[in-house]
């Protein structure tokens, strides 16, 4: 368990609604879902949901943390806004999915190997290395995530879209070596470090 | 027709060699043909798209895009940013909005900002092309510029999630939005009528890490065209046109169809509509080639 979940669970001991409200993106809205479950019913991976995000809010009322955040559900989220589009009290579900995700990743309670949050981690560092997304360094290590043989297997599957992708000039070998980037890198670092010390600082600082 | 200047943010799929370089090659052709003149925010960075959350959290992410926004006030002052790519759009649109609503985030990011000596006005509108297109230029001027109608085409209209949720364009439903079909129409062809998957989602970022899911939705896409005798789908979003066009192969393998549905985007239909060359619509970067249409730009 980590020391920041420690803490969390020592400040908020009776009220996740409240630990959520002060922690999570958007979560301050988790108390007005008035449980209609329009969100359920219009998520496109709904079926893939162990609890759509409505159960998953009264979830939050009741305390069930663990369950909560551990849960795969919020990296079922395919951002599609449909729930944000037809929620009737206009709750920014979409958002709330994404902030109880990263949440969870933060305290480390996210399962194992859950591969959306892989990859959205992979995404994340590789759009920070030069300040632009490198597709083919994203693509690679998306494929051999776990480990060199599976990614060989991986490869060979995708081998035939990859072909498609470089003789439609829509994916270059080029990119491997250093490949697109942010001219002022130093500047973009710089900014994006002080942005995690901020965000860092403000939730630590609520766990105290 | 007077010239129209814009903050254009092309995104890193723009790029060349990228995924949607040949919505990047389309769109250029298109701007030319209109008159429109798209000025590079210089610098510009990634918008962490819909699943940069995950390592980004709220400031970091939402930071990215407020270092765009402000090297455009900077350098194109007073000029609109737009957007092809609905990741782009929405990121960039949704931070700007986020900044408005909370001034504690707005002082942190310019806190952020200061690091490398940018200041963040939030002044500016964030744009998707297709507003530029209905407000700004209007049905009436594209189909003016029509010299070739795409006459016999039949398209279906897949208008996907991010163009159109959660702000859309304005007038258009977010359930029925029509506003790809009038285009369609515009340039001579005939739109699908009742496609009844122009909203659904095709996964997105998931068809990475769920690819079994994701393409069971993309399915669902592809077989509605079929079933209105569909010759191509079109769309404005770059993830969709992907990943509704290359996963063909493996839906056919894993389900036993035989799917070779092209998918295009709007502007490559303009461009060969208002008369421009197979290569020039970017008709040469299909994975599934649009037979009908390249033979239409070769008229």
């Amino acid at each position: 368990m980590t020391e920041l979940n420690t803490a969390m669970i020592e400040q908020y001991r009776n009220s996740f609604l409240q630990e959520v409200e002060a922690n999570v993106e958007e979560g301050e809205w988790v108390k007005m879902c008035m449980q209609c479950g329009v969100c359920a019913g219009s998520c496109p991976l709904g079926n893939a949901w162990e609890h759509p995000p409505q159960e998953i809010f009264m979830m939050i009322r009741a305390g069930k943390r663990e369950a909560v955040l551990s849960s795969d559900s919020m990296w079922m989220c395919t951002s599609c806004y449909n729930c944000i589009s037809r929620c009737p009290r206009g709750l920014p579900i979409t958002h709330i999915m994404h902030g109880l995700a990263h949440y969870a990743q933060r305290l480390g309670l996210v399962p194992k190997n859950q591969p959306t949050q892989r990859f959205a981690q992979m995404f994340w560092q590789n759009l920070n290395k030069k300040g632009r997304v490198n597709e083919l360094k994203l693509g690679l290590s998306l494929y051999f995530m776990n480990g060199f043989g599976e990614g060989v297997k991986t490869s060979l599957k995708m081998k035939d879209i990859g072909l498609g992708m470089l003789k439609t000039k829509r994916m270059a070998v080029t990119e491997a070596f250093g490949g697109h980037g942010v001219k002022d890198l130093s500047g973009f670092q710089k900014i994006m470090k002080k942005a995690h010390e901020l965000e860092d600082a403000r939730i630590q600082k609520s766990g105290n | 027709m007077a010239k129209k200047e814009y903050s254009f943010y092309p995104g890193c799929s723009s790029q060349q060699g990228a995924s949607s370089s040949n919505m990047q090659k389309s769109v250029e052709t298109m701007c030319e043909e209109l008159d429109v003149t798209l000025n590079q925010i210089p610098d510009w960075n990634c918008c962490a798209a819909s699943i940069g959350y995950g390592g980004g959290g709220e400031l970091p992410r939402l930071t990215l895009s407020a270092r765009n926004i402000a090297l455009s006030e900077q350098h194109n002052t007073g000029q609109d940013i737009v957007a092809t790519c609905a990741a782009c759009w929405l990121a960039t649109r949704e931070a700007a909005e986020r900044f408005h609503e909370d001034d504690g985030l707005m002082a942190e990011t310019n806190q952020a900002l200061a690091e490398a000596g940018l200041k963040l006005k939030n002044e500016t509108p964030i744009r998707h092309m297709v507003e530029v297109l209905i407000e700004d230029i209007g049905y009436d001027t594209i189909g003016g510029k029509v010299q070739r109608p795409l006459e016999g085409l039949k398209i279906a209209g897949y208008v996907g999630c991010q163009t159109n949720r959660p702000f859309g364009i304005a007038g258009e439903s977010f359930e029925n939005p029509m506003y790809l079909d009038k285009l369609v129409e515009t340039l001579g062809a005939d739109p699908v009528k009742n496609y009844d998957k122009k909203v659904q989602c095709c996964g997105g970022a998931l068809a990475f890490s769920e690819p079994e899911k994701s393409q069971d939705m993309i399915k669902t896409i592809i077989e509605s065209a079929y079933d209105s005798s569909a010759d191509m789908i079109v769309t404005p979003c770059p993830v969709c046109q992907m990943n509704v066009e290359i996963y063909q192969d493996q839906i056919n393998q894993r389900h036993n169809t035989k799917f070779k549905m092209p998918v295009v985007y709007y502007s490559q239909l303009m461009d060969v509509a208002f008369g421009r060359s197979a290569k020039d619509s970017a008709l040469d970067q299909q994975v599934i080639k649009a037979g009908k249409l390249e033979a239409l730009a070769k008229k």
